[in-house]
């Protein structure tokens, strides 16, 4: 411990790393006292306060590297670790991003009082729950061992699934008791595997766990029970079944929340487990099985979209197919131009994620308008609310993958993955997945050209449109930020070129 | 050893018989209990996994990852059943008001 101490000293002027897991989390409980005049105020100001911590963290990991805090000065095994790199800045940038934007629309939606809650306390109990939930994926993000990742994942759920129940209708608090059940279910299949993985190799830290040469017969069925727990908690295909209804009845700001951001969360523990911390532990068969189901998402999660009746539906089934794409990945990292497919599953949960919030809050836009979101019977809305409509059309073009999306890119990158590996199967399914989900965008797309009908409109608050079309935009530019992205995700990336079946560990 | 691995074991069983029960029953109240059983097998193995130096003295870290685990647990199961109540306290308004209507019908 003493040695470690000498060797990895804290940096005195690092409190960033802290700052960005604490000030959410500080804030939660205040937000929760606090009365309603001021609650407004203290929500944009904490909002753009964690913003500003994520910010300053991130130019600190560009200028100086791989940042490491240990809180109180307690390192592992008992003390919590942080640790932050490339990969988790980047993933604080995209939930830094997405949240301040989807914050905008919470205040609005939340403002009107009604309209989305049945309760008019939906708005004082938004914020103190929103800022936990930032403070758990913050924590996820930064978190260096396997408990402190388990306990984060469960700060994400558990204020998650009481953000979906907001929304007050039977129907979002029996999904939301099945959101929770199903997630409980994960985080008890991934302590189990903790158990394991902490009996064996007595290590829990995932720079530990790299380093040794894990334990033959006992890592692989450990990884195996984390990846399911996991798989479960992201809404892999089959283990989906929670999440349309989850995110179909929450609250429109909520679901962009979800699905872009907290599906991610658990994704990102998997992906840190399977390349950094038990590298080359995996057969290749198990990433193979991965990619076929991700592939069964892809076409199970779009031939739902494609028939859902209800607007928020196939947005929240369209999650459930582009999740897909996440897991095509893990049969190619480690393979020829591995690390390309490493960089892009980053590139496209970042891009993913601003384009997912933003149709769910043009789609929650488009509801609050009609009063509600039959498709069939959204005939001529284009024309009607030309600003929602129309982030819908641009975070459906970053659905779809076409340039200057970021989506575009990194399907582009995956695809010369797979030619390169010689799995030309997946380059198949991709471009499938992309049909799949431009048919169905353009059956909302469809509905611009579509005449008219003179049904009464709610009007849309403009911070709502302003909050939709922002992250659209953002969402559409991501392609133009690749190249810094890729700059930051080598800071202290894995060595995954050479992690294949083949090569050496 | 051996003792352990009992330990283990029953863990393991309890955490079959949970998933089972959580997977074949319907009613909300023993899917909650049946998460709860999981949640028991799981903690039963780490505990078990605390026995683990050669000279006997027992290993805190497992210690307390399960009692943060429990109260993990704890305010899940609450938040669980706090929806199951509400969930029934919606249900009991429809068929009163069923009910109602029922009556105000024979009348």
């Amino acid at each position: 411990m003493a040695r470690r101490e000498r060797t990895r000293p804290v940096p005195a002027d690092a409190p960033w790393i802290v700052w960005t897991v604490v000030l959410p989390l500080l804030a939660a409980p205040v937000a929760f006292v606090l009365g309603r005049r001021g609650l407004a105020p203290f929500a944009a100001a904490s909002s753009l306060g964690v913003a500003a911590s994520v910010a300053a963290l991130a130019w600190q990991v560009a200028a100086q590297g791989v940042q490491r805090h240990r809180l109180g000065g307690w390192g592992a095994p008992l003390g919590i670790e942080l640790h932050a790199d490339g990969l988790s800045v980047l993933m604080l940038v995209m939930t830094a991003v997405t949240g301040v934007v989807v914050s905008l629309h919470a205040h609005g939606t939340f403002g009107l009082g009604g309209h989305e809650t049945r309760e008019p306390s939906g708005r004082a109990r938004f914020w103190p729950l929103w800022l936990f939930l930032w403070g758990g994926l913050n924590a996820v993000f930064l978190s260096a061992d396997l408990f402190n990742l388990f306990v984060s994942l469960e700060l994400v759920t558990l204020s998650a699934v009481a953000l979906v129940a907001l929304a007050a209708t039977r129907v979002a608090v029996a999904a939301a008791l099945q959101y929770l059940l199903a997630a409980m279910l994960g985080s008890l299949l991934y302590l189990l595997g903790v158990a394991l993985v902490y009996a064996t190799e007595g290590t829990l830290s995932l720079d530990e766990l790299a380093r040794g040469a894990p334990h033959a017969s006992v890592a692989p069925p450990a990884l195996a029970l984390l990846t399911i727990g996991l798989a479960l908690k992201t809404a892999l295909f089959p283990l989906h079944f929670w999440l349309p209804p989850a995110h179909a009845n929450a609250p429109t700001p909520v679901s962009a929340l979800l699905s872009g951001l907290v599906v991610k969360a658990s994704f990102y523990v998997l992906w840190r487990l399977w390349f950094q911390a038990f590298p080359g532990v995996a057969p290749f068969e198990a990433s193979m099985l991965l990619a076929v189901l991700g592939t069964g998402a892809i076409v199970w999660g779009s031939v739902q979209a494609l028939q859902a009746t209800r607007l928020k539906s196939l947005v929240a089934y369209s999650t459930v197919a582009q999740l897909g794409y996440l897991f095509l990945v893990f049969p190619l990292v480690g393979g020829p131009g591995g690390l390309a497919a490493w960089q892009a599953c980053a590139v496209f949960a970042v891009s993913h994620a601003f384009a997912k919030a933003a149709f769910f809050m043009a789609a929650g836009n488009i509801r609050l308008a009609a009063g509600h979101d039959r498709i069939a019977d959204l005939d001529g809305i284009g024309a009607r609310l030309p600003r929602s409509f129309f982030a819908v059309g641009l975070a459906s073009v970053a659905l779809m993958g076409l340039p200057p999306s970021g989506t575009f890119v990194a399907k582009w990158m995956m695809m010369r993955a797979a030619l390169e590996s010689g799995q030309a199967w997946l380059m198949v399914v991709m471009l499938l997945g992309g049909l799949f989900s431009a048919g169905y965008c353009f059956r909302v797309l469809a509905r611009a050209f579509t005449p008219p009908t003179d049904t009464p409109l709610q009007p849309v608050p403009g911070s709502l449109d302003a909050a939709a079309l922002a992250l659209a935009v953002i969402a559409l530019a991501t392609g133009l930020f690749v190249a810094p992205a890729l700059d930051l995700l080598a800071i202290g990336a894995p060595d995954v070129a050479g992690l294949g079946q083949d090569g050496p560990r | 050893m051996t003792l352990t691995l009992w330990y283990a074991l029953t863990g393991v069983a309890l955490l079959v018989v949970g998933v089972y029960g959580l997977v074949s029953r319907v009613h909300v109240l023993r899917q909650i209990m049946a998460v709860n059983i999981v949640g028991a097998g799981v903690f039963l193995v780490l505990v078990a996994g605390a026995h683990r130096r050669p000279s006997g003295a027992i290993d805190p870290v497992p210690h307390a990852m399960v009692l943060t685990g429990i109260v993990v647990a704890v305010s899940a199961t609450a938040v669980a059943l706090a929806f199951a109540r509400r969930l029934r306290a919606d249900a009991d308004e429809r068929t009163d008001g069923a009910a109602r209507e029922d009556e105000a019908r024979a009348g």
